[in-house]
């Protein structure tokens, strides 16, 4: 463990049966910001970079399957269990500004929507798991996998989180959803470069703003 | 399996399993049954959301008189399986595929109602060197009774729908189900399923719940909750249907039920495979094996045949 790592802290918040990480990687003053890793990550050590200038906690939640966070038998993840993931983890944590990676940009806008009354802005960025499985199914795949192996990210994750559909009009609901219910003028930023239809379609949408993570991060901060 | 034998109410023709065993599924333990012979050609059998192999105990007994062997299982979080952390389609066929590798290497028929229908309809589609035979019973999604709303109506609708799930996952994990007499279970489920005899939905409370000391439990994950959301579509579930190389059987009840799809003919005829048999049957609802087992079993021993 690296020194930054050992002096942050972690806790664990009960979600149905699994326990979640949210590690606690900074001290600060107002509102938390909680980090959502991508897909097959896990929270990082110590504060990115990026977040510098961010004056409140930061904070970072390991998704289920993911590091610290239950491995569950036989797998069944979904993006939406991912959501209640966060919810559990807001419910502890209170309102907060999510900064989400590959498939946590896509978890962050659905939390966005789902909960607009904790999720004080929303910012989507690049990294693993941003495209997702795309619009409609592909062809099936059944892939049973040696339950002894799984450490951390689990494989069943990793297997199901790649290939979880992303219809764009789904994802532009809950752009919908947390404009009407956040107050906020604009609640999305969208950072992310690479734009998978699910993107282009809430990129589109009301209420979305197309920002540079640290711009997005100042936006935010200046809001209640 | 189940301690609570000397409970079980009798019912014509219901006959409990001939044997029952376990699978390890990516780690859960999945409760298996048979009917028939162990020797006997096998007919894998996938129940409904919400219900249990015990519910196909008068429609089993049927096909074993035809010569087969029923194998059948409870789903996750149903019956005498494991309850999980997570429920999801993905996971329910690889439960699905485990439970196959314990029947035969060899390709066998799929049999499914409602969401076991569908189950079974994509491992066949994922698996299809392990199907012999499809054979659907009441479980082909319309979009038919979707509401049909304005855009900001369903928004307002699946924001409720969202916000009451993740509620209750948060609290749900440490309750348990409501308790209740034996006719009281009978009662509240013949809500839901107005068309079936009362008497049989007494036989099963008596296999599908657990006597507790205050009362009768349905044996479910009170995690698991009815309805839904997520970027699903009824209609992706149909478009398997064309592309199924095996034979396929699809067995529709016509008549609307609240845990039917409204799936009507028309719906069906344009996806059905090249030689595909299709019965719709008038005056019978969602459950057409249990309103009409005679029927449906020698549907399905004729097209087997």
């Amino acid at each position: 463990m690296s020194a930054a790592a050992a002096s942050s802290s972690v806790n664990f918040v009960r979600n149905g049966r699994a326990d979640l990480a949210v590690h606690h990687l900074r001290g600060g003053t107002g509102r938390p910001l909680l980090l959502l890793h991508g897909l097959a990550e896990r929270t990082p050590d110590t504060a990115p970079a990026t977040v510098d200038h961010w004056v409140g906690p930061v904070c970072g939640l390991d998704f289920i399957g993911h590091g610290s966070s239950t491995i569950p038998a036989g797998g069944g993840y979904t993006a939406e269990v991912l959501m209640a993931d966060v919810d559990a983890a807001l419910g502890e944590l209170g309102p907060c500004t999510i900064l989400g990676r590959g498939l946590g940009a896509y978890v962050a806008l659905l939390i966005a929507g789902a909960r607009p009354e904790l999720v004080r802005g929303a910012i989507l960025a690049d990294g693993p798991g941003l495209i997702g499985g795309g619009i409609r199914p592909s062809s099936p795949l059944v892939v049973p996998l040696d339950p002894a192996l799984p450490v951390p990210p689990d494989p069943l994750a990793l297997a199901e989180l790649s290939r979880d559909v992303r219809p764009p009009d789904y994802a532009a609901e809950f752009v919908r959803m947390a404009l009407h219910g956040s107050g906020l003028d604009q609640p999305i930023a969208v950072a992310a470069v690479v734009r998978p239809e699910w993107l282009t379609g809430v990129v589109g949408e009301f209420g979305v703003i197309e920002l540079t993570v640290e711009s997005a991060l100042a936006r935010f901060a200046r809001i209640d | 399996m189940t301690d609570q034998a000397e409970e079980i109410v009798s019912y014509p023709g219901a006959k409990r399993p001939d044997r029952t065993r376990w699978v390890s599924a990516n780690g859960l333990r999945i409760a298996v049954y048979e009917w028939g012979p162990a020797d006997a050609p096998p007919i894998a059998m996938a129940h409904g959301g919400f219900d249990f192999a015990g519910t196909f105990d008068v429609f089993a007994p049927l096909l074993v008189q035809g010569g087969y062997r029923c194998v059948s299982w409870d789903a996750r979080g149903h019956g005498d399986s494991n309850w999980s952390v997570l429920y999801s389609w993905g996971g329910d066929l690889r439960d699905a595929l485990a439970v196959l590798d314990s029947v035969s290497p060899d390709p066998v028929p799929f049999l499914g109602h409602s969401k076991g229908g569908g189950v079974m309809l994509e491992l066949a589609d994922a698996c299809p060197h392990r199907v012999s035979h499809v054979i659907n019973l009441d479980g082909l999604p319309s979009k038919n009774n979707w509401p049909d709303v304005s855009d900001r109506e369903r928004t307002r609708m699946v924001h409720t729908e969202i916000t009451g799930w993740l509620d209750h996952r948060r609290s749900a994990v440490d309750k348990q189900r409501r308790p209740d007499t034996l006719d009281g279970l009978a009662q509240r489920r013949a809500r839901m399923n107005p068309r079936l005899d009362p008497e049989w939905l007494r036989y099963l409370v008596t296999v599908g719940a657990r006597h507790d000391a205050d009362g009768w439990r349905w044996k479910l994950d009170p995690t698991l909750r009815m309805g839904g959301f997520g970027p699903w579509r009824p209609e992706w579930s149909m478009q398997r249907v064309p592309g199924i190389g095996a034979p396929f059987l699809g067995v529709l009840g016509l008549e609307v039920e609240a845990m039917g799809w409204g799936t009507t003919t028309d719906d069906v005829l344009p996806y059905l495979p090249p030689g595909a048999e299709f019965v719709p049957l008038e005056g019978v609802g969602h459950f057409v094996h249990i309103e009409q087992p005679r029927v449906v079993a020698d549907l399905v021993l004729d097209f087997l045949a």
